[in-house]
């Protein structure tokens, strides 16, 4: 049985312009050990659909599908019963670290409130464990800075300590959204090995949101492209980075600065912007800006899955 | 553009009422470079190596503690402000966040043509809005979008409009803040690419900062990259990117993952070890000392000065010459 399984699942906000569909009928599963990347550019639904399982949406969001965690479905629980797996068995890195600590508490108080609430751990073990954690993301004097307050911090130390909230607990599944977009390279890597770490040790599942292709090649097993709310592709990052079959990924992958390769040629881009939700094209929604779309594209093209399980919403199946 | 020895220092206070200290933070310290017309420089360093700092110094918007910034041969911070003003008619800046740095409740007319009112408040609407619609087309908006708002763009589109704001006076020398940080892949392919076309085509000279190498490369023409406020390397894109000659280059470049599942798992990590020492208590010598896997004995005692090497190129450190650092070949 899959650690987590999401069937069908679709995120929406009401807003004063009209329903907005954040996540429109989205599959995948994930199992233990296992890590999968969750890639897409800001508006494709990443985030969303992870706070849509974790019950974490607006006020004016609404969830309906299945999201099975160890069998049990996430979306029909209510929030005392979602508590018990949130923060122990599920944690999330938050993307915006300035948000998500807490202004007035010191990260002291902030890192041990779960392990001590969940695991019953004493005070002093439990602190002793955070910044242990805090040395382990190499925050340098992690004693000294365990007593500040959120905005002593920089943006990347405060990045920093939110993965080691999220790995404190020694979570089954960890939903890391953009753990690395505020830092610089060097840390980049520090953290991207934190991640690998704790999956060898602990068996733990990854949920890895992010838009930086270069890490998801590095350390996830399996990954899915989003667009506009819909998966367009999954598979194993051989398939995507190899033969990538939606034109969506295909640009995605042409679009990013490569220093292994010599060129002087400029980048490829994809054209056009991102498509409104409020107002989604008929048929298949990246039509707009496909270099190869064609007259069937009015149509929404359906998920094909090949013999290896490679997954694409694409009339076209092989590469040109 | 000419800057020579250039430093800005920000004092500090620290403690309490009675027995404060005061520190010096070395945000920038000695930089120097020269800047052609037409010419791009990519500026690169992790957070907090000064290279913000760098671009409000050049335009003259902080006081350097030392050295010169020379505009055709006048020193900007030499002059009064009225001149001074005169002079930024032809330097523009385009800032990181496009969304913040758009003023929510103008129109897009009056962002791009508020530079043409403060410097010419006497010119008429028809050639405003002529001048507006032509720097539109320009960075790929549609001219007819002139009366919407920033909330009804993307980000990209917002980051042209940025763009557009700082073409209007038609400058000689536009500096990009880490223009492409907040933006999608695609997007950002999208602004370097736009942004390459119009160096070309009106001549601009560009620094372009940027927190990582791969930005940078496809868009410069010579790249320093800068490290707790100093310059380290300054080379010609082509060298730096196959044969850095500083230690700290080669470790930023190694530490750029590649999309490539097998190449990301094979690489080596950076080689750098420990944290960015921080800017108030900097290691003596070398900068660099503390993370340098080529550390001898006199890294830790003399400041390496930024010196030219027989190519051309200008680096900082003592074993430049007897370190091979080319990228591709182990160690």
């Amino acid at each position: 049985m899959a650690l987590l399984e999401i069937r069908d699942l679709d995120v929406g906000f009401d807003t004063p312009e009209g329903e907005v569909h954040a996540v429109n009928r989205l599959n995948f599963s994930i199992e233990a050990g296992v890590i999968l990347g969750l890639v897409g550019e800001s508006g494709s639904g990443k985030t969303q659909s992870v706070m849509g399982i974790l019950g974490l949406l607006a006020e004016n969001g609404h969830v309906s599908g299945q999201a099975l965690f160890k069998g049990e479905d996430l979306l029909q629980m209510n929030a005392s019963e979602l508590n018990q797996h949130r923060g122990t068995e599920i944690a999330m890195i938050f993307q915006d670290p300035m948000t998500s600590l807490n202004p007035y508490l010191r990260l002291d108080r902030q890192m041990i409130e779960v392990v001590m609430h969940h695991r019953g751990m004493k005070k002093a073990a439990a602190i002793a464990k955070a910044i242990a954690m805090l040395r382990a993301v190499n925050i340098p004097d992690p004693e000294r800075i365990i007593r500040q307050y959120p905005h002593e911090l920089s943006g990347g130390m405060r990045q920093k300590v939110m993965v080691a909230m999220g790995l404190l607990s020694e979570p089954e599944l960890l939903i890391a959204d953009e753990p690395t977009a505020a830092l610089d390279v060097t840390v980049k890597v520090q953290i991207t090995h934190l991640m690998s770490t704790l999956r060898e040790k602990t068996n733990a599942a990854i949920i890895l949101i992010s838009h930086d292709l270069g890490m998801v090649a590095g350390i996830c097993d399996r990954m899915l492209v989003m667009y506009a709310g819909e998966a367009v592709e999954c598979g194993s990052v051989e398939q995507i980075y190899y033969d990538p079959k939606h034109p969506y990924t295909q640009g995605l992958l042409n679009s990013v600065p490569r220093l292994d390769r010599p060129d002087d040629s400029g980048l490829e881009a994809i054209p056009g912007n991102p498509p409104n939700l409020l107002s989604l094209p008929v048929g298949c929604k990246f039509r707009d800006r496909c270099p190869k779309a064609f007259d069937a594209c009015s149509e929404k093209p359906p998920m094909q899955v090949d013999e290896d399980k490679h997954a694409y919403r694409c009339f076209l199946g092989a590469p040109s | 553009m000419r800057v020579q020895d250039l430093a800005v220092h920000y004092k500090l206070r620290e403690g309490g009422l009675l027995g404060s200290k005061m520190h010096t933070i070395k945000a920038v310290d000695g930089v120097s470079f020269d800047l052609d017309a037409g010419e791009t420089l990519g500026v690169v360093g992790e957070s907090g190596c000064g290279k913000s700092t760098l671009a409000r110094a050049l335009l003259a918007l902080v006081k350097p503690s030392r050295g010169r910034v020379l505009w055709f041969g006048e020193d900007l911070n030499k002059l009064d402000d009225e001149d001074l003003r005169k002079k930024r008619l032809d330097m523009q800046i385009v800032f990181q966040d496009p969304l913040a740095a758009l003023n929510p409740r103008m129109t897009v007319r009056n962002i791009i043509a508020e530079p043409l009112w403060t410097f010419f408040p006497k010119i008429a609407r028809v050639q405003v809005d002529e001048r507006v619609r032509g720097v539109m087309k320009m960075v790929g908006l549609l001219p007819n979008q002139i009366n919407r708002y920033p909330h009804e763009f993307s980000a990209g589109q917002c980051q042209r409009i940025g763009i557009a704001r700082a073409l209007v006076l038609n400058p000689k020398l536009v500096i990009c803040d880490e223009p492409v940080s907040a933006l999608d892949v695609s997007i950002q392919a999208q602004i370097v690419n736009l942004l390459k076309d119009l160096q070309k085509k009106l001549n601009l000279s560009l620094v372009f900062i940027a927190h990582d190498l791969s930005v940078v490369k496809h868009i410069s023409d010579r790249v320093m990259v800068m490290y707790l406020g100093r310059a380290m390397e300054l080379s010609k894109r082509n060298r730096l990117y196959k044969q850095p000659l500083h230690p700290y280059t080669s470790a930023l470049i190694k530490a750029v993952p590649v999309p490539d599942p097998k190449l990301a798992r094979a690489a080596s990590d950076s080689g750098l070890t420990g944290d960015m020492p921080s800017p108030l208590n900097p290691p003596s010598g070398c900068v660099f000392h503390s993370r340098c896997p080529f550390l001898i004995k006199r890294c830790k005692l003399e400041v390496p000065a930024l010196r030219r090497m027989e190519n051309g190129d200008w680096v900082a450190c003592h074993r430049a010459e007897e370190l091979d650092l080319t990228i591709g070949k182990s160690g």
